[in-house]
């Protein structure tokens, strides 16, 4: 078998087994949806002021909520296989609808935070691993130490006081400034600087992980007998750290930004909803304070399927840049 | 015990840790002594800044004292931290110890659901979960406990399944022991330290989970906690910025020095570890 081929199995088994995940996580969905006190007709009752028993039992005939569970639970399975993710009874639209409207600003955060918590991340476990026992290393170690242990939340507000009330530097809150009417680069110019202070906040906690990881993977590397042989060829210090070892040290901190995705979901709803940036998180938020349970039972079965197609992507990433990996 | 006092002491800052948490534990034990009047209660002036009006951390828009809240809101924190925890970890070795033992079926269901746990997004599965069932303790002890204990189950799973063929436990089947003495007094005090660590662990994320969903507004409308104050304050901070300044310090402080002592533990514990460091 060639080896394209090989890899196109591979990623097609990848696939197949994120199927019973995805039907897992629906099925949750479902019985979430119906632990919560009430049903749908409850709240358009309840909106409605006042209903009869008669026209709420025809309105739960109408919506099937008067069939057995597993009838229920085979027609909710076909709805969000077909993307109908229901009706947020609030914003009267369907949630579908609503959430890929809030999309992108959520993306557009979390890409740039896991950019900038990678990025930085390397560099500082780098710095870390190379300065052993210094200075260096005990001052990197301590601010990954106490930024793990800070609430985002906190983090978020004590910037808005610094940078944006005090000083000025950054806007408080939003994406954009609306009332401007900024068009092209002016635009991209504003939503960058809208969008500073909440990725510094949201990658602060990540910044930690990467950080401590990096310098455990170099220390790791850095004991292999490759390098004792590169040492042996007469390569310099900086040649063996840089060139031989980074690349190594790099790969499990590849995996772990795919598995990290989930945590930076729960960390965006804090963020967003600290900054009122206008994604997914504070969507959910909103949800929250409306009791709009339908929507926020969307968000989380978005974010969850999203999660899951990282987690995809970053295994087939992985096995282009580590040949071992299995692929057979 | 003394041993392990020994060997826990080598780490200098897991010490310091455990003073601070002490501090800690002290201030929510005396709290209803220093500050015997309901935290919610209008103690004085409104937007008092600290030090003035009688408040050491200043008051809030409705003249609540800060420093009582901060006070109240630590016994919230580590109640909520330490129920969450003991939840979690009992499930998490339950299920994770039969698994281990029994393989098989039970395992294939466990580990498959642990992988779930891993894939959709905990704290909004929190947020999910506390909204559902509305607000109070119990819930947010649920709720923390129910996206934290597949983290356990896997760990006791991989102690039970290296320990299950060991000569010592054979010897145990040979001797005629049953499986469920085999499992509670020979194969779970052999892996009681990684559970001890990780609960430590558990205890500063099952915080800042709590801190987390009582700022968002899911915390027990009755109680007093930091994240509540650090909520109620956001729309002050042109104003008065130490309504959340200082809770949020005081969930820094205990998370660090919760996470220092897990780690000292770990060192202390784990004594293939030191050997490597």
């Amino acid at each position: 078998m060639s080896h394209s081929t090989k890899r196109l199995r591979y990623v097609l088994k990848r696939l197949l087994q994120a199927v019973p995940i995805v039907f897992a996580i629906i099925i949750v969905n479902f019985f979430l949806l119906h632990m919560a006190e009430g049903d749908a007709v409850d709240v358009l009752a309840g909106e409605a002021g006042s209903a009869t028993p008669e026209y709420m039992a025809e309105l739960r005939k109408k919506f099937g909520l008067d069939q057995p569970l597993p009838v229920q639970l085979a027609v909710y399975l076909k709805n969000v296989l077909t993307f109908d993710l229901g009706y947020s009874f609030r914003h009267e639209m369907p949630v579908l609808d609503l959430v890929l409207d809030r999309f992108f600003p959520t993306l557009l955060l979390m890409v740039s935070t896991i950019v900038l918590a990678v990025g930085v991340g390397i560099i500082l476990g780098l710095l870390a691993a190379t300065g052993l026992n210094t200075w260096r290393d005990t001052l990197i170690s301590v601010f990954a130490l106490v930024t793990y242990a800070t609430p985002l939340f906190w983090v978020g507000l004590m910037f808005i006081v610094v940078f944006a009330l005090n000083l000025g530097w950054f806007p408080t809150s939003g994406m954009e400034n609306i009332a401007a009417f900024y068009e092209g680069w002016d635009r991209v110019w504003d939503i960058a600087h809208h969008l500073v202070l909440p990725t510094i906040t949201l990658s602060l906690f990540y910044l930690a992980l990467y950080t401590r990881l990096m310098r455990a993977s170099m220390l790791e590397q850095a004991g292999m007998d490759y390098v004792t042989t590169a040492r042996a060829k007469g390569l310099t210090e900086r040649r063996i750290m840089f060139v031989h070892v980074l690349r190594n040290a790099l790969l499990p901190v590849v995996t772990m930004a795919g598995v990290q995705v989930g945590a930076l979901i729960g960390g965006s709803v804090i963020v967003e909803s600290v900054f009122a940036w206008p994604g997914l998180g504070m969507l959910a938020f909103e949800a929250l304070f409306a009791r709009d349970l339908n929507l926020l039972l969307g968000i989380f079965l978005l974010s969850a399927l999203l999660v899951v197609g990282v987690n995809l992507v970053v295994d087939i990433i992985y096995s282009w840049l580590d040949p071992r990996i299995e692929v057979g | 015990m003394r041993n392990f006092w020994k060997l826990y002491r080598r780490n200098r800052s897991a010490v310091a840790g455990i003073i601070i948490l002490g501090m800690v534990v002290l201030m929510a034990a005396t709290a209803h002594l220093i500050y015997p009047d309901d935290p919610f209660r209008l103690a004085g002036a409104s937007m008092q800044p600290p030090g003035e009006g009688g408040f050491l951390l200043g008051s809030d828009s409705l003249g609540r004292d800060v420093a009582a809240g901060i006070a109240h809101g630590a016994k919230t924190s580590l109640l909520i931290g330490l129920l969450a925890t003991i939840v979690a970890v009992g499930f998490g070795t339950i299920m994770g110890g039969l698994a281990g033992y029994y393989g098989g079926r039970i395992d294939d269901l466990l580990m498959r659901t642990t992988e779930m746990f891993q894939t959709i997004p905990s704290f909004v599965f929190a947020i999910l979960l506390v909204a559902i069932m509305k607000p109070s303790i119990e819930s947010i002890v649920i709720a923390i406990a129910v996206v934290s204990w597949p983290a356990v189950a896997r760990l006791v799973r991989g102690e039970f399944l290296s320990l299950k063929n060991r000569e010592f436990v054979q010897a145990c089947h040979t001797l005629g022991m049953g499986d469920a003495q085999i499992m509670l007094r020979e194969i779970l005090p052999n892996c009681l330290s990684p559970i001890i660590v990780i609960g430590s662990l558990m205890v500063a994320t099952a915080i800042l989970i709590e801190s987390g969903l009582a700022f968002l507004g899911l915390g027990d409308p009755n109680i007093m906690s930091w994240g509540f104050q650090i909520g109620a304050g956001r729309t002050l901070l042109r104003s008065a910025w130490w309504v959340c300044t200082f809770p949020g310090v005081a969930i820094l402080v205990t998370v660090l020095a919760i996470n220092l002592v897990g780690e000292g533990l770990n060192d202390a514990l784990n004594p293939r570890l030191r050997e490597r460091q």
